[in-house]
């Protein structure tokens, strides 16, 4: 499928200039709290002696998560964002999708970008059918959108009759693939994809790359994490590499995964 | 920007168009993602959520309940079990019943039309900061959150509304051409916790230490407001402000307007009116308000 797929990929990256911009991220800077991240023993005499010597609330850290990272995304890319764990990779996708405010910089977007992460508004100890209901809802889909896309959000996650079982019966493979069903089943402008398709095996994998590229096609952006580097240089035209926040190589699939494997 | 390590993001940036990226930003008409909505765009958004506020409530029912052997009986059993353990205390070892009529009824009505009130706001403190997560992953107008809770509370309300009327037939009153006028009381007191729940989901969702607090301002909150005593009786010779001031307070006022329906069979007097509906009118235009204005802020940093 890689194969098949590099062709047009190359070809589009050197059109990228023609293409419209969705999301233009400029010098982001992202500093978040941290609370109880304190090395001391948090006991209730530790904290009134905080009190007592007006320290306030010291176990707070900042965390410099981002630091000045620019770049355009255009119609019709698929971003993929790698780096270490904490090189900021989950932090970038929070603010492109605005749940993150900007410390320094700022990030414009065309349309509201959504984070494939409906997993937060599903329960465990439901069915399968109702947490499809519920997720769809939560993404503000009409009732009756959500029945037309039922069927094909069941038939999508393959999980067959456990539909009708608590989800807090699943395995994690098939809790992930119903995440991403349900999630996927929605049209967005800009679509965040943070380590969605780790699990599963390796038909729902190939499924969720053929729904990617359909999002693609329809006109979209797609950013991708995942430490999964097939799924990366699989679907995306671009690759940003992130390191301690800052932007160590951007281009060519090809190019930037090549130098991330010799490191 | 001086990082090297940017230097290919800036060439890749600034060769595509010799313009700041903000300048073409505003070429193509894109705009900064984080902005609260105006008052009436943010009223329309959560209308257009009315299916995710229901079925959040009702999901979150269900699965609070899966875990327990007795499971939804217990929205039936909770009511009970409280109006029971008051009426022992307060009516039995306290004996504070000889001068109120049916002090039974007197005091399940107090207890139920109360724990109402106090679920809903317990319920608001908590929802922005229990549902960090999802506030985080999902765009949706925040205001969902506590009203979900409230409609989860209206929910379990219903059972306990008819836990409350069985038992007082069964103190031996009887039906009259008022009970039409619970829904009526229920809508007032409804709204009134609507707005009080907003206001609580800003102040739990910034000030963390308050669901550590909130229960003993609750139980304060619960003394005062005449459940287990009638506040004319027990304010007879003291300063009228005092009496004044209890009677005004917004839980009072729903107790007593639902004992004079259900209890007295009496038309509630004006002032109770007037009471029940400028605190919920009240409650929910400035909690509203006062929700919507951190609407951006909320699970974040």
């Amino acid at each position: 499928m890689a194969d098949v797929m590099q062709e047009p990929l190359s070809e589009e990256l050197s059109n990228m200039t023609v293409g419209t911009p969705t999301v233009i991220v400029d010098d982001l800077h992202i500093v978040y709290k941290v609370y109880g991240a304190s090395a001391k023993k948090g006991n209730a005499a530790n904290a009134l002696s905080r009190l007592v010597r007006r320290q306030g609330r010291p176990e707070m850290k900042e965390v410099h998560a981002v630091r000045g990272v620019s770049f355009v995304a255009n119609h019709g890319e698929a971003i993929g964002i790698i780096g270490r764990n904490g090189s900021g990779k989950s932090t970038l996708l929070r603010a492109i999708a605005g749940l993150l405010p900007a410390h320094k910089g700022a990030v414009y977007t065309n349309g509201q970008p959504s984070l494939l992460g409906v997993n937060a508004a599903l329960m465990k100890e439901l069915t399968g059918e109702r947490n499809i209901v519920l997720g769809c809802y939560a993404m503000g889909m009409s009732p009756t959108e959500t029945r037309e896309k039922y069927d094909e959000i069941v038939d999508f996650s393959g999980i067959g009759d456990f539909i009708q079982f608590p989800m807090s019966t699943y395995s994690s493979g098939m809790g992930a693939r119903l995440r991403f069903a349900i999630s996927s089943a929605k049209t967005h402008d800009v679509l965040l994809i943070d380590e969605a398709l780790a699990t599963g095996d390796r038909e729902f994998k190939k499924k969720s790359k053929d729904r990617i590229m359909q999002m693609r096609e329809s006109a979209g952006t797609v950013f991708l994490v995942a430490h999964n580097l097939d799924v990366i240089e699989e679907t995306c035209n671009r690759v940003i590499w992130l390191h301690k926040g800052k932007i160590k190589m951007e281009g060519d699939p090809q190019e930037v995964l090549g130098a991330y494997n010799r490191v | 920007m001086s990082q090297p390590e940017s230097a290919v993001a800036d060439a890749q940036a600034g060769g595509r168009a010799q313009e700041s990226l903000a300048a073409l930003a505003e070429r193509y008409g894109l705009r900064r993602a984080i902005a609260r909505p105006s008052l009436p765009a943010y009223l329309r958004q959560l209308w257009q959520r009315r299916h995710f506020i229901v079925t959040y409530a009702t999901s979150k029912t269900v699965s609070n309940y899966s875990q327990s052997a007795l499971g939804q009986l217990w929205q039936v059993l909770t009511p009970l079990l409280n109006a029971a353990v008051y009426w022992l205390i307060f009516g039995v070892i306290l004996a504070q019943s000889k001068s109120i009529h049916n002090y039974p009824a007197f005091l399940i009505t107090g207890v139920m039309v109360f724990t109402f009130t106090q679920r809903t706001v317990t319920g608001g403190a908590k929802s922005i900061s229990s549902n960090l997560s999802l506030i985080r992953a999902l765009h949706f107008p925040r205001a969902t959150l506590p009203l979900a809770y409230a409609i989860q509370e209206l929910q379990v309300l219903g059972w306990s509304m008819a836990v409350l009327i069985v038992l007082v037939l069964g103190t031996g009153e009887p039906i009259s051409w008022l009970w039409l006028l619970i829904p009526v009381a229920l809508v007032f007191q409804f709204v009134f916790n609507l707005g009080a729940s907003l206001f609580m989901a800003r102040v739990g969702a910034f000030v963390r230490d308050v669901s550590q607090l909130l229960p003993f301002i609750l139980r304060t909150w619960l003394y005062a407001s005449g459940v287990f005593y009638m506040i004319t009786e027990r304010t007879k010779g003291l300063p009228s402000a005092l009496r004044w001031a209890l009677e005004f307070n917004p839980a009072a006022a729903y107790i007593e307007f639902m004992r004079d329906l259900l209890i007295y069979q009496r038309f509630p007097e004006r002032w109770a009116w007037v009471t029940c509906i400028f605190w919920a009118v009240f409650a929910a235009i400035g909690g509203f308000w006062y929700f919507w204005r951190a609407e951006e802020r909320y699970g974040r940093g």
